[in-house]
């Protein structure tokens, strides 16, 4: 499996920070999405639409997930009826060795890759190399950070965070192509490049957007038609998919696939709706041989098993909540430390790998509620935050991992919130040890607090008021309530 | 306290009041939250109506008390009784006392900054913005993405200080365009946030709670 980097969130994030570059990136990026995704909306279905259309993907994407077995089993029958192959995987090893099996069956030599988030989880790309299999990712995005041996930055957009002249500069290094800062002739080179691989390739690896139950159908939208090669060049075509991937039924895809596009790049239809039904029939002219969907688990039970997350497997991978969330637009998709970034990936980087090793990712949010808005599944995903804040506070003890001075602090305020009394008790020592600091009514530093110097590094703090209201109240405005010269109560 | 006063509300202040448990809450530790919580429900719960001036605590109460109290019926059914009176200031003002003119008065621009609990919470939007435009001799001037976070986040501030106050930037970027010499907020958290940044770095605007602005009488 991808290794799992979410301890460093911290680190990361601050070195994000500073990069110049990305900030540049990402400021010009962000804006470009939101204000897309906004305007077709807006112009295509107006709020009240858009928030039924919500509802409703909202619900049955939950409903197959609360029949998940059944959705499964019904998935199985069809392909095997169109004549394909379905494996389930308990993890990224598993996937990897039944990709790899069925790869070396067929002395696959090289391997073409449609765009696929499952396949970063399972890291198969290192696992075919080792083996002397060449993976070529086709989507132009992740051609590019696979040349960078990077992971991708978005999940829509995994290269986003790359300059033309970086490109440029990976092609020569790569592809020995002259060095120009022309993109449509960075394009040209690409898809140079990459024809050769689509017609050498023995064997096509897609992502699915959606499969459908009752007809076995896996759905793919791309924006640049190698999805639609992958899946019919090569002689073997195999699919990595999460199990919640499944929708029931084939004119589900009509709500899914308005909702899809514009949420994700404010795009009113993909370039390419590619539905792959199975292996070619005697009577087709081309596609593959052979065709195997392969679910992976790799920790989606986990989510699956827990009444509240569960609703993050709704999730159509469509981007908006990183393009939306304060935090994402500040720091990108490396910090997060695994294959899934920003607002969702905080959700289920920890359930999936590690709640010790991804504990500061639920606490890596403002809870602002922005990405539950712009959601096209509805994912409340404050709530899901807090309710991974709880695990890691107050979980099982595999779960707990807060750090002493948090402790320290909650004791401490549980301790003055229970009663008034003990609230001005406590108050009235805050007031005693932060007074040699405060200078005109503000605290610029505490030097014996590590947390709240986090704070005074960029922010004054407000001292604690001479008199609290509570004292004020009693000493004067007490005095006059109205309720004592009767005026009328509301 | 003013405010409410002028407008002929009878206000009283419990004064074995403390905290509404967000805090708590917003860190994960749960049963520590429970305990405050339930001290606010003790003491709220025979009001017959109750007055929050801050977006986030009023959505704590409204919103994530039920969350809080999921598995105590007994506890959930009054936090329900208690969430289903609590009402944010301006809310208050505008919808139940029915009123967009406090007869306040002041001077000059003044911008506002959504807070994310009240706005989307609690969807209180127009409210405030209707207080600001009934005070006498203040102009309402709309900064850049006034519904955008201002990094505070309670605990996500003292835990990631760089990321938010690389949120809070922004921020105070929109509010100097705006040209406001005042930014509005109606939320203790945002404006602690807000005002200790632009104190430290010497902004010329002030930072104000609403009621500041409300209570205000000299033009």
């Amino acid at each position: 499996m991808a290794e799992v980097k979410s301890a460093d969130f911290k680190k990361a994030s601050g070195r994000a920070l500073r990069d110049e570059k990305l900030q540049h990136a990402l400021e010009h990026v962000m804006e470009h999405f939101v204000g897309a995704r906004a305007g077709i909306i807006e112009s295509d279905f107006g709020d009240e639409s858009w928030e039924a259309m919500r509802t409703r993907a909202a619900a049955i994407k939950q409903s197959t997930l609360e029949h998940l077995d059944y959705y499964l089993d019904l998935v199985d029958r069809s392909v095997r009826r169109n004549g394909g192959h379905v494996h389930f995987a308990d993890d990224a090893a598993q996937a990897n060795a039944i990709v790899l099996d069925i790869a070396k069956r067929n002395g696959v030599k090289t391997v073409i890759k449609s765009k696929s988030m499952v396949s970063e989880e399972m890291g198969v790309n290192h696992v075919l190399e080792r083996e002397g299999i060449e993976p070529v990712e086709t989507d132009l995005g992740e051609y590019i950070i696979q040349l960078a041996g990077e992971t991708p930055f978005h999940i829509i957009a995994p290269a986003m965070h790359k300059t033309r002249q970086e490109v440029s500069s990976l092609f020569q290094e790569w592809l020995k192509t002259a060095p120009t800062q022309d993109i449509k002739r960075l394009c040209v080179y690409a898809r140079d490049a990459l024809r050769e691989k689509f017609a050498a390739a023995d064997m096509g690896i897609s992502g699915a957007n959606f499969v459908v139950a009752e007809t076995g159908t896996v759905c793919l939208v791309t924006n640049e038609g190698n999805g639609r090669m992958t899946t019919s060049a090569p002689r073997i075509h195999v699919v990595l998919a999460g199990m919640e991937k499944i929708v029931p039924a084939i004119e589900d895809l009509a709500l899914f696939l308005r909702l899809l596009p514009r949420s994700a790049t404010g795009q009113r239809i993909t370039s390419y709706n590619t539905f792959v039904g199975g292996p070619r029939a005697a009577s087709d002219e081309d596609g593959p041989e052979e065709f195997h969907l392969v679910f992976v688990d790799n920790g989606r039970l986990n989510l699956l098993r827990d009444r509240v997350m569960r609703e993050a497997l709704r999730c159509i991978r469509c981007g908006a909540c990183l393009n939306h969330c304060p935090v994402y637009q500040k720091i990108g998709g490396h910090a997060y430390g695994w294959v899934y970034s920003g607002p969702i990936g905080a959700i289920v980087t920890p359930p999936m790998t590690d709640m010790k090793v991804a504990r500061d990712l639920p606490y890596a949010s403002t809870l602002c509620g922005t990405c539950k808005d712009v959601c096209p599944v509805k994912i409340d995903i404050p709530r899901l935050l807090l309710h991974l804040r709880h695990k890691v506070a107050e979980g099982a003890l595999g779960e707990r991992s807060t750090t002493w001075m948090e402790r320290l602090f909650v004791g401490q305020w549980h301790s003055a919130m229970r009663s008034r009394r003990a609230l001005e008790g406590k108050a009235n020592l805050g007031k005693l040890l932060t007074r040699p600091f405060t200078r005109g009514g503000k605290v610029r530093k505490l030097p014996f607090a590590p947390m709240v110097n986090g704070w005074t590094a960029s922010r004054d703090f407000p001292a604690p008021a001479p008199r609290s209201f509570a004292r004020l109240w009693r000493e004067e405005l007490a005095q006059d309530d109205t309720r004592s010269n009767g005026a009328e109560r509301r | 306290m003013k405010v409410l006063r002028r407008l002929d509300v009878d206000v009283s202040f419990p004064e074995d009041q403390t905290c509404c448990g967000q805090i708590a809450f917003n860190g994960g530790f749960r049963s520590h939250a429970a305990d405050v919580a339930k001290h606010f429900l003790d003491v709220f719960e025979n009001e017959e109506q109750v007055v929050v001036p801050s977006g986030s605590c009023a959505s704590m109460i409204k919103a994530y008390y039920r969350e809080l109290f999921e598995d105590d019926p007994e506890t959930l059914e009054r936090a329900q009784a208690v969430g289903e009176k609590t009402r944010e200031l301006s809310d208050y003002i505008v919808n139940v006392v029915g009123t967009s003119e406090v007869g306040a008065a002041s001077e000059g621009l003044v911008t506002y900054h959504d807070a994310c609990h009240l706005l989307r919470e609690l969807r209180v939007k127009e409210a405030p913005r209707n207080l600001i435009g009934g005070v006498r001799g203040v102009e309402l001037q709309e900064m850049e993405a006034s519904d955008a976070c201002c990094g505070f986040g309670g605990l996500f501030s003292v835990k990631f200080p760089e990321i938010s106050t690389a949120i809070l930037d922004e921020k105070l970027k929109n509010i100097a365009e705006s040209g406001a010499g005042a930014v509005v907020a109606n939320d203790c958290g945002c404006l602690m946030h807000i005002r200790g940044a632009m104190e430290r770095r010497g902004m010329n605007v002030r930072a104000m709670h609403i009621a500041e602005l409300l209570a205000g009488e000299s033009a």
